[in-house]
Formats: structure tokens, C-alpha cells, sequence
């Protein structure tokens, strides 16, 4: 078992044709991600790495069963790509890409909402269920099969808990990158809620990061509904205030989002913080007792 | 990316909001020319920075002559404003907006933002006008009303009615206001801003509603699309490392320690920047790479982190995902020999062709110090540069 994605899904990807889109979907086949085809309008009818190219997200359903799709479009084709996938029938859409304008999200997000559809990114590494299915731009050779469920607001802080979880040998069972964005598709919330019910899942890593507070948000939520032992991080102590720190949503602005006041809010709803990134594999061990 | 205020005013008469007659001017000659072109016997003349607080800095000054107006305009004009928003250095003053004055009965706030937990377009209306409005959210909450605007049926006229009556307003102030909240959110959305400020917006003693303030902010992913409001941007408020290191799309961020840092991923640089920090060192910047680190971008980073005199040694934190660590390595061989770094230079290469990477790294002979993890990085780091605090 895993979250969102196993070797059954079948996935397909918009901006296939492009350099982005080519190589990742590359990578994804040759992890042994179901890839079923991929969307560049205009292109429809060629063939691309072996598999149909389609002018539209519908047909593309319609002849192959996507039920998920990734999306490698550029920033300002991503509203239109998401809710063509949305409207299409697709479940599940992950945005890698970076750059999309705040209030493009706000209308994107209400009607994935309105249809039952679920968004993870934009501006995220993806979603990998190890050794079944990985769709993003995460390097797969990094992780395991296993039983941890990692979710991360960032990308490459994400491979680290992933490098400590695998060399510790505990493995994943789903990773996911809800991207740093203000306006994330998912929240760190849809995700726990997944883990706590997902049987393979035996413990989850929270990574979060300053800015807004979703992770005070999360920490409510695992106070309240989560069992399964959580151990989290946050980077941006040291960030100072009112300054963007690379990814759009990481910024303290009137005060507020701060590591310091996120760290706590977690520590007082029964969470294992860590305060070096560096700890995240043993602070596991030790709230679990795996050695 | 934000305004200056005199262009949030250009873009609020752009849609009919009450504005005061004004220009914004780059010389003292100017400054007096401007007065006499609006007219009357009183004026306001406003330093032009991004920045609030200004009128407590002496920034903002109500005058009575011509000959005030040259002063005023002389001793700015090219002088740095500080006020409690910026840093100890203030923000460079290139214009200055000189204004009709207006005759205050009472003052308002009105702002938008966007809501990060409710992911709408919030507007916040507040009878407690003219102080920060952080202070108003923290002491008394109660005193800030809220609209929450949907997106996809956009601000109603009812809502904006709601925070006029609240706001305990009447007769033709209700209408006034409806007509600037709408205007906002209408100009909101077509701009793609994430903020607006008007604080004051002030009651005026014939008793009709006036924008005195104007602080806008446009959200930086949406520039493509917003060539009027790109056009707006003034450099000279802007950090010139961080500015230069945006060209290159290098993400830079200046602090005041001595451990310079290279990184691959904001998340990641912010960790490793807390990691020194953790181990007893002051980390001296924050420098995303991006994942694409290419011998240029590396050199480029390199030279903008020792551009700041306070670094004593660098440390240099990659997780090669997609990209080979080796490569990375031969990279930073490169940027180390072209442009002869002399501070010690910590690197922890980790992921795809990470031990090929470390080994490249110690045949070089340079002194490049190859950590053998994240912790042994942020101490021999903090070692470099000369040991704990």
C-alpha cells in the first residue's frame, strides 16, 4: 500500500514533448512509472519515447485510462494545463513547475476543489511511492521501499530526509512534495490525513518551512487525528524577517510564520522536532524504536 | 515586487479612486514648479521610498512656501531615508511627491491581501487609521473587519456596504466606499498584486473618503503579463547583490555573518544557514543555485558571496539529485582557480556520483576541504572561519 500513487497508476504528461517533459517522463519510465502517453497540443498523432502523443488531455483519457497527470508546462500555461487536466476526468494532478501567478492558483485550486480533484504542487518535486510509481523530478536511485511517509514543502530537503530514511534503512512508503508555493494545491493536512490512514505507513516526516502557517495548521491536526509517530523539521531560523527566501511562500511578514512559533505549535501537539536536518533519520529511530 | 507610492496613486486615479492632486519630481526646481501647477498656499512633499515610516523620519512635510518646498526637496533628493523599516543604511530618495494637502477629520485603514489559509483575496477595514496595522491585529483584533472575496464571482457591491456601515460611516461616504472597494479589487485582480495598503484612507472635513497613503505590491510570478507595472520598477530600492545575483537567477540573500553559503534548493539553503547556526557560526547569506549548477552559475555565485568583505569561508552544500556531483565538482575546481578564492572553502557533495565528486575535489590540490557529511560540513565550516561564537 502507499498514498495517492502505486504501479497501477496510469500517468500521463502535459509539456511531454518539451525538454522538461521528455527527460523526466524518461526518467519515470525507466524507474517503471505506467506511463500511458502524454498531451502537446498540435503534436497529436506522433509518437514521443515510444508512447501516443495527444492534441488534448480528454482524448488522451479517453484512449488510455490517465487517471493521473504531471504537468512540466511553462508558468504561464499552467492554470489552462490544470484545468484542462481537472475538467478532463483526471483525479490527480501534480505541477512541477515553478513561477505560477498567485492569483492564477487561487482560481486553479476552487475548481479542483469544486471537482473533486486532487492538485499537488505547483513548485514541488512531485510524488513517489518507491520501487512503483514516481512522477516528478526526484532523483529515484535515493530511495527505498519501506514504511515511511515523507511530506515536504521543499524539494531538496525532501531528498535529505529521504538519503536518512533509506541509509537507515526504513525505506518509504509515499513522498510527496506539496511545493513552495503561498498557495499550495495540497495541504500538509490532505497529506497527513492519508498517511494516518495508509496501513504501510508506519511513521511520518513533516518537513515545513517559514512562512504563512500551514504548519501550525498540521500541528493542530495531528493533536487531534493523527496516532502514527511524526518527527518534523523546519528550516528558516536563522531567515530574517520580511525577505523571500528563494521559494515564493518563505517569508515572515508582519511577524508571523516564524521556525521558532512552528517548532512549538508541533512540540505541543506531541510532535519529535528536530533542529539540524541532519537528525531527522535518528530522531526517528528514536520516537519509533527501529534500529 | 513593490511601488512607490506616487504610482499606487497613478494606478488608483487610473481607477477613479479619490487621490490628491499631485506630481512626483527628481529636482528641487521641479519640486516648486510642481506647487505652483497645483495651486493653493499649503502643500505636502513626500519623500518617495520603499519603506513605511516615513513621516517620523522627517520623510513627509507639510508646507507653506515655495522656499520650503526647495529646501525640503534640496536636502533629500539623493540622501538615503532611514526610517524603522529599513535597514541602518535608509532607502535612496529620487523623488519626491509634492501634493495638494488635505484637511483630516478622521482616519481609516483599508487593505487586501492575499489569504494564505483561506486562499481568497481578503480585504481588512479598520476605524483605527494611521498606526501600523499589525499593532491593531495583535492588541485589539475586534477592531479589524473582514471580506473574504470569492474568485470566481469576484467583490460584491454588498460587501463592500457591509465594512461601510461597520466602519460606522454615512450617507454618501457608503457609497464612496463601495466605489473604492470595488475599484481595489477590481484593480487587485487585473494588476496581479498581492497587497494593498491605503493608511491612511482619511475622512476629510467636508466629510468625504480620500486615499492619503498608497503602498501596493505586485506579485513577482506575474511580471510577464505586467509590462506597466515592470516598467515601475526602481533598482535603486533594491538590494544591488541581491538584484545581481536575480539576473543570473541566482536567489541571494545578504546577512550579517561570516560563513558564506552555496546551496542547491531554497529549502536546503535555509537548512544548511541554520545548521551553521546551529553549530556555533553566523551564516553570511542565503544562495539558492537552482538545480541546474553549472561551472558559470557556481563562479557567479562565488564572486557575489565574496563580495561581502565579512566572509571568512564557504561552504558549499549540494544534493545531486538529477545532476552529477562529479561535475559539480569539477565546477567549483574551476570557479576556484578563475577567480582565485582565498578563503577556505568547505564542500559536501552528496547523491548521484557524490564519491567520485569528494575525490575529484581532493586530487585537486586546492584548499577545498571535503566534508564527509551535513554535520561535519557545518563544523568544518564554522572551524574555517574561525571557530564558534
Amino acid at each position: 500500500m502507499s498514498i495517492l500513487i502505486d504501479k497501477n497508476t496510469k500517468v500521463i504528461c502535459q509539456g511531454f514533448t518539451g525538454s522538461q517533459g521528455t527527460f523526466h517522463s524518461e526518467q519515470a519510465i525507466e524507474y517503471g512509472t505506467k506511463m500511458v502517453g502524454g498531451v502537446t497540443p498540435g503534436k497529436g498523432g506522433q509518437e514521443h519515447l515510444g508512447l501516443p502523443v495527444f492534441n488534448t488531455v480528454a482524448e488522451a483519457v479517453e484512449a488510455t485510462g490517465a487517471e493521473a497527470s504531471v504537468i512540466y508546462v511553462p508558468a504561464p500555461f499552467c492554470k489552462d494545463s490544470i484545468l484542462e487536466a481537472a475538467n478532463a476526468g483526471i483525479k490527480l494532478i501534480v505541477c512541477i513547475t515553478e513561477g505560477i501567478p498567485t492569483l492564477d492558483m487561487l482560481d486553479a485550486k476552487v475548481k479542483c476543489d469544486e471537482l473533486g480533484v486532487r492538485l499537488i504542487g505547483p513548485n514541488c518535486p512531485g510524488v513517489i511511492t518507491p520501487g512503483e510509481c514516481k512522477i516528478g523530478i526526484m532523483p529515484g536511485h535515493i530511495h527505498l521501499p519501506g514504511k515511511v511517509g515523507i511530506v515536504s514543502r521543499s524539494g531538496t530537503l525532501t531528498y535529505e530526509a529521504v538519503k536518512q530514511t533509506t541509509d537507515a534503512g526504513f525505506g518509504q512508503s509515499t513522498c510527496v512534495g506539496i511545493g513552495g508555493d503561498p498557495i499550495p494545491g495540497s495541504s500538509f493536512i490532505d497529506i497527513l490525513e492519508m498517511f494516518e490512514k495508509d496501513p504501510a505507513t508506519e511513521a511520518i516526516v513533516m518537513i515545513g518551512e517559514i512562512g504563512g502557517t500551514a504548519e501550525e495548521e498540521a500541528a493542530a491536526y495531528i493533536k487531534a487525528n493523527v496516532t502514527k509517530p511524526v518527527v518534523s523539521y523546519i528550516a528558516g531560523v536563522t531567515a530574517p524577517k520580511g525577505k523571500r527566501m528563494g521559494h515564493a511562500g518563505a517569508i515572515i511578514s508582519g511577524g508571523k510564520g516564524t521556525a521558532d512559533e512552528k517548532f512549538a505549535a508541533l512540540e505541543d501537539a506531541g510532535v519529535k522536532t528536530v533542529r539540524s536536518l541532519a537528525e531527522i533519520g535518528s530522531g526517528l529511530a528514536e520516537v519509533t524504536g527501529w534500529k | 515586487m513593490n511601488l512607490h507610492e506616487y504610482q499606487g496613486k497613478q494606478l488608483f486615479a487610473e481607477y477613479g479612486l479619490p487621490v490628491s492632486k499631485g506630481h512626483a519630481v527628481d529636482t528641487p526646481e521641479a519640486a516648486v514648479k510642481a506647487a505652483e501647477e497645483i495651486g493653493g498656499d499649503m502643500w505636502v512633499v513626500k519623500a518617495q521610498v520603499h519603506a513605511g515610516g516615513r513621516g517620523k523620519a522627517g520623510g513627509v512635510k507639510l508646507v507653506k512656501t515655495t522656499e520650503e518646498i526647495r529646501e525640503f526637496a534640496s536636502h533629500w533628493l539623493g540622501k538615503n531615508l532611514v526610517t524603522y523599516q529599513t535597514d541602518e543604511n535608509g532607502q535612496p530618495v529620487s523623488k519626491i511627491l509634492v501634493e495638494t494637502c488635505t484637511d483630516i477629520a478622521d482616519e481609516l485603514y483599508l487593505g487586501a491581501v492575499i489569504d494564505r489559509g483561506t486562499r481568497r483575496i481578503v480585504f481588512m477595514a479598520s476605524t483605527e487609521g494611521g498606526v501600523e496595522i499589525e499593532k491593531v491585529a495583535e492588541e485589539t483584533p475586534e477592531k479589524i473587519l473582514r471580506a473574504t472575496i470569492d474568485p470566481l464571482v469576484g467583490a460584491q457591491p454588498y460587501q463592500g456596504r457591509e465594512l461601510a456601515f461597520k466602519l460606522g460611516l454615512k450617507g454618501d461616504q457608503i457609497k464612496q466606499f463601495v466605489k473604492i472597494f470595488l475599484g481595489l479589487a477590481q484593480m487587485f485582480k487585473e494588476k496581479d498584486l498581492d497587497l494593498i495598503e491605503i493608511n491612511p484612507l482619511v475622512i476629510t472635513d467636508k466629510g468625504d473618503l480620500h486615499c492619503l497613503d498608497a503602498k501596493l505590491s505586485v506579485d513577482s510570478n506575474a511580471m510577464y503579463r505586467q509590462k506597466e507595472l515592470a516598467a515601475m520598477r526602481d533598482a535603486s530600492q533594491e538590494d544591488a547583490r541581491e538584484a545581481h545575483a536575480a539576473e543570473w537567477e541566482l536567489n541571494y540573500v545578504a546577512l550579517d555573518g561570516s560563513i558564506g553559503c552555496m546551496v542547491n534548493g531554497a529549502g536546503l539553503a535555509m537548512g544548511t544557514m541554520d545548521i551553521v547556526a546551529l553549530h556555533g557560526g553566523f551564516p553570511a547569506n542565503f544562495l539558492d543555485v537552482g538545480g541546474g549548477a553549472t561551472k558559470e552559475r557556481v563562479s557567479e555565485a562565488f564572486k557575489i558571496i565574496l563580495s561581502d568583505d565579512n566572509v571568512k569561508a564557504v561552504l558549499i552544500n549540494i544534493f545531486g539529485g538529477i545532476v552529477r556531483c562529479d561535475l559539480i565538482a569539477e565546477g567549483v575546481i574551476g570557479a576556484v582557480q578563475e577567480i582565485g578564492v582565498e578563503v577556505p572553502v568547505v564542500v559536501r557533495l552528496e547523491g548521484n556520483n557524490a564519491e567520485l565528486g569528494q575525490k575529484v575535489l581532493a586530487d585537486s590540490g586546492l584548499n577545498i576541504i571535503a566534508a564527509t557529511s551535513l554535520t561535519d560540513a557545518a563544523q568544518q565550516a564554522v572551524k574555517a572561519a574561525g571557530g564558534a561564537a
